[in-house]
């Protein structure tokens, strides 16, 4: 057995947690990323740029959520597009009533086209205040997910069986989203959005304001996942990612466990949502569907979902790959995405992010780790004599 | 000693019709080192899994005034009853001290939950002393060897503040030495807990045990100590005959 074992603290009584530069890697490259977003992005790209980036942006805020959900947690949430959708609606909600009272409308323009009724339907209502829809946008999605994952998680249902639930619930969303043309604009969705909180959206100015929202809730709701990978939280996370039954006889009941991370992932995919409306001005069924939902997952597994940045920047790099070559080739997409997402998975399920590691661990070889147990024994890995 | 003594009265665990444990009465008192012995199929495994709340079971488990039939198995955990597999389940992609610290944890607060840990709690110092493991602590669990991991299953039992910690067979595919030093483990576990092990290793049994109770078919065919169990005609013939034959090939 070659020993080559780290230099530096391999004694059990150092600490070897606090070297440090470690400890300043996670700081630096956060700052390095708000440099990147609030300093160089905005110098160097011109408007119509900054503005899909500002896009791209609001899929890494969702990716920042499966990361936590599926990376971590081992729950493959092929429906965050709900969350997505309900925090969307929510927000392009009170802007399409912001800009129907500008007007001096009494209702949204779609309803004045399509409804049969004169009123607003009362479950528009509240969403008039800015302080209520602003709350929906993160709370309408963590309550959907609380009360589904609560019902889910209990009866242990988990693997393939979740992510198909989830499949269906933003297939069912979405449909039901059609079908209500006159309160919702049905196909359509929610559009032609002039104003953001009394700001113009056709201002460029607003729109690089919208973009600098983005990025910097991009960077917090980075350093709070962060935190929750780092915490005790985290490691109990993985602990029931890869062996659910152990944690339980441990005294920790794992569906609540799983259920926090998943209601995270919908909050920060509803807010997500909220923020595409300003910097798109759209939220549809198209959105949000079957489709979209499993493009949120697809940017996380290309980047690496057990790894916030590769998550992040896969989330970025497959939405930008996916407007650049849906221009030139519109139809080879769908295909392209189905194929990229099972070589990931199939290939390497820890994304790009793990090509680095990989090249660490191959340095660093597994160093002997026999030699130090109360017995220095040779393993009778042999005579497993696994009798039932 | 931390008492409260395990109680089974009349336990039954059928699956579809067939009846695993049938009908077993069980007394183990605190600080108790009890091995379950029995051959292949007698139920020893099934009985834990009915105690610990894994199968679903009829009659009666006490374990002190509570009874445990019934509960989820997190609850039953809390109670203070801890239980390893025959293969080691550790967190493979933790390190020793993370597995231990979550074995630790189960009554932490959310705020203590949401920061990062920092200092090591002196209970999972105390299982890295008693495992042996301290070397070893900032390894990822899935690169320890096979006995190790017992080890580390035994030190999580440990830190979770278990007063009865069931064992199933902990021994299985270790070598000599390392049977030697999980024995002289449990008899430390042994003096301030109570250690109920499933093992059909004969030496080891005879080595370690202060009592044991052979199961049969789903019943308890004798109970007490290991001389009396060895005299037992009967067990002779249902069991230690058999073996003794299993005992030359390990």
């Amino acid at each position: 057995m070659t020993t080559t074992a780290p230099p530096g603290p391999a004694s059990a009584t150092t600490r070897p947690r606090a070297s440090t530069p470690r400890r300043l890697r996670a700081p630096a490259a956060f700052l390095l990323g708000a440099v990147l977003l609030l300093g160089a992005a905005p110098l160097a790209l011109p408007d119509s740029r900054l503005n899909l980036l500002a896009k791209y942006l609001c899929y890494a805020i969702v990716a920042v959520g499966v990361s936590l959900a599926w990376g971590r947690g081992g729950l493959l949430v092929l429906g965050q597009g709900v969350f997505f959708g309900l925090g969307g609606y929510a927000m392009a909600m009170h802007l399409k009533l912001a800009d129907a009272a500008t007007a001096g409308e009494r209702l949204p323009d779609f309803m004045l086209l399509y409804g049969s009724s004169d009123t607003l339907p009362w479950w528009w209502q509240p969403f008039a205040d800015p302080a209520f829809a602003l709350a929906m946008t993160v709370l309408l999605p963590m309550t959907v997910a609380g009360l589904l994952g609560f019902l889910v998680f209990r009866r242990r249902v988990k693997g393939a069986y979740f992510a198909i639930l989830s499949q269906a619930l933003a297939a069912a969303l979405s449909i039901w989203l059609v079908g209500q043309q006159a309160t919702t604009g049905g196909t359509n969705g929610l559009t032609g959005i002039q104003g953001f909180f009394g700001y113009d959206l056709a201002d460029p100015v607003n729109q690089r304001m919208v973009y600098f929202v983005i990025a910097v809730a991009l960077l917090l709701l980075m350093a709070a996942a962060r935190q929750l990978f780092v915490s005790r939280y985290g490691e109990l996370l993985v602990a029931v990612r890869d062996s659910e039954e152990r944690v339980r006889f441990l005294g920790y009941d794992p569906a609540n466990v799983k259920l926090v991370a998943y209601v995270v992932a919908a909050g920060m995919a509803g807010l997500a949502g909220a923020l595409f409306v300003p910097a798109v001005g759209i939220i549809s069924p198209a959105l949000i569907g079957i489709v979209p939902s499993i493009g949120f997952v697809i940017g996380a597994a290309v980047g690496g979902r057990a790894s916030l940045v590769g998550a992040v920047l896969g989330a970025v790099a497959v939405a930008w790959a996916q407007s650049t070559l849906s221009d030139a080739f519109p139809a080879a997409w769908t295909y392209l995405q189905g194929l990229l997402f099972v070589l990931v998975v199939g290939f390497l399920p820890g994304g790009l992010a793990s090509l680095g590691a990989l090249r660490r661990t191959r340095r660093r070889a597994p160093a002997s780790v026999r030699a130090a147990a109360p017995t220095t024994s040779a393993v009778a890995t042999a005579s497993t004599k696994e009798t039932a | 000693m931390s008492g409260a003594a395990l109680t089974v009265r009349n336990l039954r665990v059928t699956f579809d019709g067939f009846t695993a444990v049938d009908g077993v009465d069980l007394d183990i008192a605190p600080g108790d080192l009890r091995f379950l012995i029995g051959p292949n199929g007698a139920g020893k495994t099934t009985l834990v899994d009915a105690v610990t709340g894994l199968v679903r079971a009829t009659g009666s488990v006490r374990f002190g005034d509570e009874e445990l039939l019934g509960r989820p198995v997190h609850r039953i955990a809390r109670l203070g009853i801890g239980r390893t597999f025959q293969t080691a389940t550790v967190f493979e992609q933790l390190t020793v001290e993370q597995n231990l610290d979550i074995a630790a944890g189960a009554g932490r607060g959310a705020w203590t939950m949401l920061r990062r840990r920092r200092a090591v709690p002196e209970r999972v110092e105390r299982a890295l002393e008693t495992t042996g493991l301290a070397d070893l602590r900032d390894r990822p669990a899935g690169v320890l060897a096979h006995g190790q991991k017992q080890w580390l299953e035994i030190g999580m039992l440990l830190v979770q503040d278990v007063r009865l910690l069931l064992l199933d067979e902990p021994v299985a595919g270790m070598s000599h030495e390392e049977r030697e030093a999980t024995g002289e483990l449990l008899r430390r576990v042994g003096e301030d807990h109570t250690v109920v092990v499933i093992e059909h290793d004969m030496d080891f049994m005879r080595a370690f045990a202060r009592s044991v109770t052979v199961l049969h078919a789903g019943k308890v065919l004798s109970e007490g100590s290991v001389a009396e169990v060895r005299a037992d005609a009967e067990v002779q013939e249902v069991y230690l005959g058999r073996a003794s034959v299993v005992a030359g090939e390990g």
